[in-house]
């Protein structure tokens, strides 16, 4: 059943278990979980994933790092990043959407926006 | 002589008018004849058009039944084109109450969540870090602090603060100001006109009593939300009763577990102590 792999790159285990338990709603995909940055690029490393979805503010490494870097890579280079973040100001938006993150989302958390962009990106049905 | 001329001439005139006589009656039977041929047409062709009469006035009988059936039809065409209005109508209340249960059920999965976290640890620490991160993920605070309950001193004191500095907060006696009254009543507090609010940290937009059963212990009070949160959402009613409660009994559990801990390495010190 599970088509798409997803990596959740995300310190807090409080938020990282909500975006998760938003993203199992979708049955087609299967998701793997990264504390932090650094923890992301090593399952980016060895396993190969169809959508990312990551924060920004994070200890190590944080998103907008990961992002340039994981654009650079030629394997990800057209993987769909979504943002999720509590930087809710215009420019934060256009520095990561500049850096070649697809959606940015900002807290507080709502589901309902995760679900959304999970399907958007990957073309799936509701 | 002469007389025997006019007799042959009489005879032969007789002759003739008798031929014209007879060619007469011959004529008026063929007209007799003509006459009964143009009767008998005349009475067919009345026939004729008698039976064609009666098959018009069937049609009146069948335009009339066409009438009735065409409005039978667009009675029912009525009913159907109200049926699908109604249908519709049903439609978009099913669409709207689809969107309501799935936005309940997203909160309640977040509620759910919240709530595990608070609850997935006995470490004093952590559970305030999950507090945190409810209050900055779920909530939308960006400035915000827990106050707990010295019972020595009957004051309110920063555990833990966000997006401020902890010294800088207020040692809030239980019944002073809105956060002390809040400890003292175990009500809500919320500013609903967030637009006029001016920041003053005695006086915070939101504050919390964390409460087991009516005993209150702390509060958390939130001076600031997020730039991108401009109100409060209904469900953030929710994660404050939540809070409220959870995050009560989860703060007193984790202490309550720290000094036994903590009672129990002592103890241990000594048994160690005496049985060396």
């Amino acid at each position: 059943m599970s088509r798409y792999k997803v990596l959740v790159v995300e310190d807090s285990p409080t938020m990282r278990q909500l975006i998760v338990f938003a993203l199992k709603r979708i049955r087609e995909l299967t998701i793997v979980e990264a504390n932090d940055g650094v923890d992301g690029l090593k399952k980016l490393s060895t396993e190969s994933f169809d959508l990312i979805f990551t924060d920004i503010n994070m200890p190590i490494m944080d998103g907008l790092k990961l992002v340039g870097l994981v654009r650079k890579d030629s394997q990800y280079s057209q993987v769909p990043i979504v943002i999720i973040t509590t930087e809710g100001a215009d420019e934060d938006r256009q520095r990561a959407l500049a850096l070649g993150a697809n959606a940015y989302i900002t807290k507080p958390i709502q589901t309902g926006k995760i679900i959304d962009a999970a399907r958007n990106l990957l073309s799936l049905q509701a | 002589m002469v007389e025997k001329e006019d007799e042959r001439g009489t005879a032969k005139r007789v002759e003739e008018f008798l031929q014209v006589f007879k060619k007469g009656a011959e004529f008026t039977q063929d007209l007799l004849k003509e006459n009964e041929r143009l009767r008998y047409q005349i009475v067919q062709l009345e026939e004729v058009q008698k039976s064609r009469e009666t098959p018009v006035s069937s049609s009146d009988d069948e335009i009339d039944q066409l009438h009735k059936r065409i409005e039978g039809l667009e009675a029912e065409k009525k009913e159907i084109l109200d049926r699908i209005q109604q249908v519709e109508a049903e439609n978009l209340d099913f669409a709207n109450r689809y969107v309501e249960i799935e936005a309940e059920n997203n909160n309640l999965a977040n509620l759910y969540i919240a709530s595990y976290q608070l609850h997935s640890t006995l470490d004093y620490r952590e559970v305030l870090q999950v507090i945190t991160e409810i209050i900055i993920n779920l909530i939308g605070a960006e400035e915000f602090a827990v106050l707990l309950l010295e019972e020595k001193t009957n004051k309110l004191e920063a555990v833990v603060s966000e997006g401020m500095d902890e010294k800088g907060l207020p040692s809030v006696e239980v019944g002073d100001g809105i956060i002390g009254q809040m400890a003292k009543t175990g009500e809500n507090y919320f500013i609903d006109d967030l637009e006029q609010y001016q920041r003053d940290i005695n006086h915070p937009i939101v504050c919390i009593p964390l409460k087991i059963k009516e005993h209150v212990i702390g509060v958390i009070v939130i001076y600031k939300l997020l730039v991108q949160k401009s109100r409060f959402a209904e469900v953030d009613y929710e994660l404050f009763t939540l809070l409220a409660g959870h995050a009560a009994t989860a703060i007193f559990s984790s202490k309550l577990y720290s000094e036994s801990e903590r009672k129990l390495s002592t103890i241990q010190g000594f048994i160690d102590l005496l049985t060396k």
